[in-house]
């Protein structure tokens, strides 16, 4: 556990970085600290190990002033990421990954060990080992800066934008995996990102922070966006808030229907039908056609693939934008192999969000 | 021709006290550039202080110094260890900025992400900094190895032997070929120098080598 008690820094110029500041990020979660620009965020990690000292109240991490710790050795206790993952240009991955380890004094056998151990752990080929830095795409670099921090398996993690200098899709692929690795290690995160979406996805629960340092609201990610305290969270949190705090509920079972199919290479026995669905030989959807437009059999080029597909039992919004997303209208669900189990209309997901808003509203527990 | 046949011997002695003449400065030069220039990449102040005077130093005329030397370090006059100094002097001049502007040359990421590995500073010197630091120090070590080479030759006004000899011999009997050689010995020297270093730059920063995704 990471407890802020009155913490406030002041630079020399007079500006405060971080104003009075309190909150918990208990242990096992990720407390992901968010807010524009110059809001003190980072300076608010940096305090946690002391790269930068703060000019009042104290950091006690599991009750002990950090204050009162020796800093190197205390800073090798915490794993620690940045953006662009700040990797040495001139070590392996293999040699970024046991740094700390080999500061801690571990031999070299033990390190290498534990070093492939986690490069595998983050996903990452051990083909890589012997590479530099310069030799990985930018992806792969964040992921070795994740191997890094947790080489050493210290509790608390620091992650300072770790995700942001990458692409939206090694972004998005990045924040699974990372949620996957969380799921396994139960590590204690303090996360900072300006990105309020990357902050709902990834958090237990977030700290907006608005520019002078001072905590708008610490609440968890469903509650922020149902309740925002005032109009600068309200805002900051932005638009499409309902829509958003989908992603929070689950899809209770529905009837679904039963979907015809054609496959690549075969002729829609109805030519005047509307839109029809294309499954792979696994029944994989792959995309719409409409017999109107065909000239043959079905190629790969005739297929549109506009629609979103959603796992059955998946996030209310998933469900939705199923339905919302498809050209033929009906939303496809999927089981957890990917393989189509029936589709779905919008006015029957709607009818099930406004149920699970009443139900919510009566167990009084509206998020 | 004839000359240079009827010579070789005493140039390959020549060379060879050029060589250490101009080599061991160098490496004594960069002993003592490594600390000044990690204190000056430490300090704005230091870093100020310590460049304007090996600024300064490195305008003295090398003639004067060589003259001087004796005075300052109570050595004879004929000494060959007042060329060393004198050279090793402006050795130190050259690289003080580079060692120091190669040190600060680690990107501002790799550094704090050094630190909040917790690295020490001492470590983190040896383990991050100067290894990185090495392709500007080499660049500033190329640029002393070239001007020591080239100094060194003054010193045959002081007595002090070396290539720079046939230069005076030379043009004292205004008689081509000892010109021609102790400048062509000279270039042979400097370019010798400057690929050792090329290659042992080269052989520190596999890094470099490995080409890109």
């Amino acid at each position: 556990m990471i407890r802020f008690d009155g913490v406030t820094k002041t630079y020399a110029d007079g500006t405060t970085a971080v104003d009075d500041l309190s909150l918990t990020a208990p242990t096992g979660k990720i407390t992901v600290l968010v807010g524009p620009s110059g809001c003190g965020k980072t300076t608010t990690l940096r305090m946690v190990n002391r790269m930068i000292e703060p000019t009042a109240g104290t950091i006690l991490i599991d009750g002990q002033d950090t204050a009162a710790m020796e800093p190197a050795a205390m800073r090798r206790g915490m794993g620690y990421v940045i953006q662009h993952a700040g990797l040495f240009p001139h070590r392996t991955v293999l040699d970024n990954i046991g740094t700390v380890p080999r500061l801690l004094g571990w031999d070299r056998r033990r390190t290498r060990e534990r070093s492939l151990d986690v490069l595998e752990r983050v996903g990452l080929s051990p083909d890589l080992a012997g590479r530099y830095p310069a030799q990985l795409s930018g992806g792969q670099q964040q992921r070795v800066g994740v191997a890094r921090a947790l080489a050493a398996d210290p509790p608390v993690m620091l992650m300072d934008e770790p995700f942001s200098a990458v692409d939206p899709v090694v972004r998005e692929q990045l924040q699974d995996e990372f949620l996957r690795l969380q799921a396994e290690l139960g590590k204690t995160i303090l996360f900072v990102t300006h990105d309020i979406d990357e902050a709902i996805k990834l958090g237990d629960q977030v700290a907006v922070m608005r520019v002078g340092g001072h905590l708008a609201q610490m609440a968890p990610p469903a509650r922020l966006l149902a309740r925002p305290v005032d109009d600068f969270v309200a805002d900051f949190v932005g638009r499409d808030r309902g829509y958003r705090a989908l992603g929070f509920r689950p899809t209770p079972k529905l009837p679904l229907r039963a979907e015809p199919t054609l496959v690549v290479g075969e002729s829609p026995s109805d030519m005047s039908g509307q839109w029809c669905l294309v499954v792979d030989d696994r029944r994989r959807p792959l995309g719409w056609v409409r017999p109107g437009d065909l000239r043959g059999p079905v190629t790969v080029a005739d297929l549109n693939r506009g629609g979103t597909v959603a796992v059955q039992g998946g996030s209310l919004r998933a469900t939705l934008d199923a339905a919302l997303s498809s050209p033929s209208g009906r939303g496809v669900i999927v089981d957890p192999t990917g393989a189509l189990v029936g589709t779905v209309l919008a006015p029957e997901v709607v009818a099930l969000v406004e149920e699970d808003r009443v139900t919510q509203a009566e167990a009084g527990s509206s998020p | 021709m004839s000359w240079l046949g009827g010579h070789l011997g005493e140039i390959f002695q020549l060379a060879w006290q050029h060589a250490w003449l101009a080599g061991l400065p160098l490496l004594v030069g960069l002993a003592i550039a490594l600390p000044l220039g990690w204190f000056a990449s430490r300090n704005t102040r230091a870093y100020v202080a310590l460049v304007t005077s090996a600024g300064l130093l490195y305008t003295i005329p090398s003639l004067a110094l060589f003259v001087l030397m004796p005075l300052i370090i109570g050595t004879r006059i004929l000494d060959p260890v007042n060329v060393v100094v004198a050279m090793t002097i402006y050795t130190v001049a050259l690289l003080v900025r580079v060692v120091a502007d190669g040190l600060q040359s680690v990107p501002d990421d790799v550094r704090s992400a050094a630190r909040a590995m917790g690295f020490g500073v001492v470590r983190r010197l040896v383990m991050v900094d100067l290894p990185l630091g090495v392709p500007v120090i080499a660049s500033g070590l190329r640029v002393a190895a070239v001007s020591n080479v080239s100094i060194v030759s003054v010193a045959s006004l002081i007595g002090t032997h070396q290539l720079g000899d046939l230069l005076v011999d030379g043009f004292n009997r205004a008689f081509a070929p000892p010109l021609v050689t102790g400048i062509v010995g000279c270039l042979l020297l400097a370019l010798l120098f400057d690929g050792v270093i090329v290659w042992g730059a080269r052989v520190l920063t596999p890094w470099l080598r490995g080409g890109t995704a």
